[in-house]
């Protein structure tokens, strides 16, 4: 497969697919990037011109800005703590020889299947709302104040659904990676003395590295952009309590009806995003080869 | 200390009886060989002395006291697997002292012990390599020096040299004999190679089915096999057996001649010779003999017959004699 004439045909069947990726990536971000030094507002048409660092300088001497990146990195730091070790505990479970088996595992993938804004409906009315709500029955069960959850606790519960929602995909990629440990060295471990716990600690876990990295990796990506659940539940409030990055350009984008911020947030979130795979892929990189 | 004492021992998988009940006992610092064709049980009951499998009933005993029901780590044995299992993300040395960290045992010791069981296994250049770096055979003097450097009181090896190529194999075999030789502690090893179970044993056990079929040394088995399945499962190439006239002619239902002990030249059997097989120190042929079958014949040197020959054999050795249910006369 590496004669000459075979790689000028591979370069030459790849080129199309190439192509369309860059212009499909090229084309919205140098217009965003275009967008975010003009003045371009809807509301007032007539007025355009170039302003410089204008939009950007609006947005980091905003005070929801900070707040708002804030929440995003506790959005996607709280979402992948909470899917990594459940993830990890629920798998170890699935992994024990139980009747029911694949009925059982269907069932605890099922939330993946759940589109975002539905599940945060789900999460709103059925559980956390006040009066018909899960959680205030609960509460009231035992002589308790319901707790308001999306009004004193935006931000945690928000965290809440959306891990609810990614809890299964880390599951089912534990699950697989478990599956592919061999028994054998979970035996020999065994008859080395090793504890149930030294045995998760010192071939288990190590064994999982590289399904942790693949999981934090890909639920970065996504958990960056997440907007459905926070749009459903709290709208980014109270007040801007849980408006995270994605949410602020949404509200200057539709709300304030001005383009050229909006594309400066726009620019600003491919800059963190590419800040955080950087540490990311710094971080655990070494981890996907071998 | 290693004696090993097995008293009616039963393992069912469910309604499946695999291993029906066995009576055994291992002496200290004897070279047990476990050896019988695939699916025989051999591994159960290893997996069954190592504690990785529960017995169903009977009593496993270890240095005299009552092993059943102890988890394997408290029954002081050490097992070599056929995949090795080593630890693929540790280092050498890590693998080889992960038994000993689990122990609780002070750094500087472990780190004494791990160079003791390097040197000996010649593993000292590698110990900062990790198992995927290493070749077949280094990998399993890893998962040996792992074994050796808790000084159990048995060794149990799972067929440890069927990963192996055949060069690396005999070497392997003569390393794993030597280091019995000197460390004298008893070891049982599961195998499906008679050859391998002839040259390390001090004693076979023949397992078919899930039973013993009979115990003893290795010539011991060779010479006076207790039945037909020993008869047959014992020696390269397979005995010769022989049922009908010919057997009655000694008074037997079954007779059993060794390939060896079968002269060629002349002789009351007459027959044509099919594959030959010459390996310059032996010739292995297959004659077809009329009212006999094919019968093997292992000569010594170069015999100088070739496919399609006409020859003439005779049996010049010792006749196994067996009755109707396959036991020895």
């Amino acid at each position: 497969m590496s004669t000459q004439s075979t790689r000028m045909a591979a370069r030459f069947m790849v080129a199309p697919s190439v192509l369309v990726l860059l212009v499909w990536m090229i084309v919205p971000l140098a217009m965003t990037a275009y967008f975010s030094f003009r003045l371009y507002r809807l509301l007032s048409p007539d007025r355009t011109g170039w302003v410089g660092f204008n939009n950007y300088v609006w947005f980091f001497n905003s005070p929801d800005f900070w707040l708002a990146l804030t929440n995003t990195l506790m959005l996607v730091g709280g979402v992948l703590v909470i899917t990594v070790v459940l993830g990890i505990l629920i798998a170890l479970l699935l992994d024990q020889p139980v009747k029911g088996q694949g009925l059982l595992r269907i069932l605890v993938i099922a939330p993946f299947f759940v589109m975002p804004p539905v599940a945060a409906s789900i999460w709103e009315n059925l559980f956390m709302h006040p009066q018909n709500g899960l959680f205030a029955a609960l509460a009231r069960g035992f002589g308790a104040q319901p707790i308001l959850f999306l009004e004193s606790y935006p931000m945690p519960s928000v965290i809440g659904i959306v891990a609810w929602e990614w809890l299964p995909f880390a599951t089912l990629i534990f699950v697989t990676a478990l599956q592919s440990l061999s028994s054998e060295q979970l035996e020999a471990a065994e008859m080395d003395g090793a504890s149930a716990f030294n045995r998760f600690r010192y071939i288990i876990l190590p064994h999982l590295t590289r399904a942790i990295t693949v999981v934090i990796l890909i639920q970065t990506i996504f958990l960056l952009g997440i907007f459905g659940e926070i749009f459903t539940t709290t709208q980014g409030g109270p007040g801007s309590a849980s408006t995270t990055l994605p949410y602020m350009i949404f509200k200057q984008a539709i709300a304030a009806k001005d383009i050229g911020r909006a594309a400066a947030g726009g620019i600003i979130a491919v800059i963190l995003a590419n800040i955080v795979a950087y540490f990311l892929m710094r971080g655990l990189g070494r981890h996907l080869d071998a | 200390m290693g004696k090993i004492q097995l008293t009616k021992v039963r393992k069912a998988f469910g309604e499946t009886e695999v291993i029906p009940g066995i009576d055994l006992a291992i002496e200290d610092g004897e070279f047990v060989v476990f050896v019988g064709p695939s699916g025989c049980g051999k591994s159960t009951l290893l997996r069954l002395i190592a504690g990785l499998e529960d017995t169903t009933s009977g009593v496993i005993e270890i240095d005299g006291k009552d092993a059943t029901n102890l988890p394997p780590a408290k029954r002081g044995l050490a097992m070599v697997f056929q995949s090795y299992a080593l630890y693929p993300h540790m280092t050498v040395r890590k693998n080889i002292a992960f038994p000993l960290k689990m122990a609780g045992m002070p750094e500087a010791e472990q780190a004494a012990r791990v160079e003791r069981a390097a040197k000996v296994l010649n593993l000292t250049s590698y110990l900062d390599r990790r198992p995927g770096q290493l070749s077949g055979g280094q990998r399993q003097r890893v998962a040996i020096g792992r074994a050796i450097v808790r000084e159990p009181a048995a060794f149990l090896f799972d067929e440890p040299l069927s990963n192996l190529d055949a060069a690396l194999r005999v070497g392997m075999r003569q390393e794993i004999s030597e280091l019995h030789q000197s460390l004298k502690t008893t070891m049982i090893y599961v195998t499906h190679d008679q050859v391998e179970a002839m040259t390390m044993a001090d004693k076979i056990v023949v397992l078919n089915a899930g039973r013993i079929e009979q115990v003893g040394a290795p010539l011991e088995l060779y010479n006076n096999p207790r039945n037909i399945f020993v008869a047959g499962f014992i020696g390269s190439p397979k005995m010769n057996l022989i049922e009908g006239p010919e057997a009655a002619k000694h008074d037997a239902h079954t007779i059993g001649i060794r390939p060896e002990h079968i002269s060629v030249g002349d002789g009351p059997w007459e027959g044509v010779v099919g594959l030959s097989e010459h390996l310059g120190s032996d010739s292995f042929i297959k004659v077809d003999v009329p009212g006999l079958g094919i019968i093997n014949v292992r000569g010594p040197g170069e015999l100088g017959v070739h496919h399609g020959d006409r020859i003439r054999l005779a049996p010049a050795g010792k006749i196994h004699r067996f009755d109707d249910k396959g036991l020895a006369l």
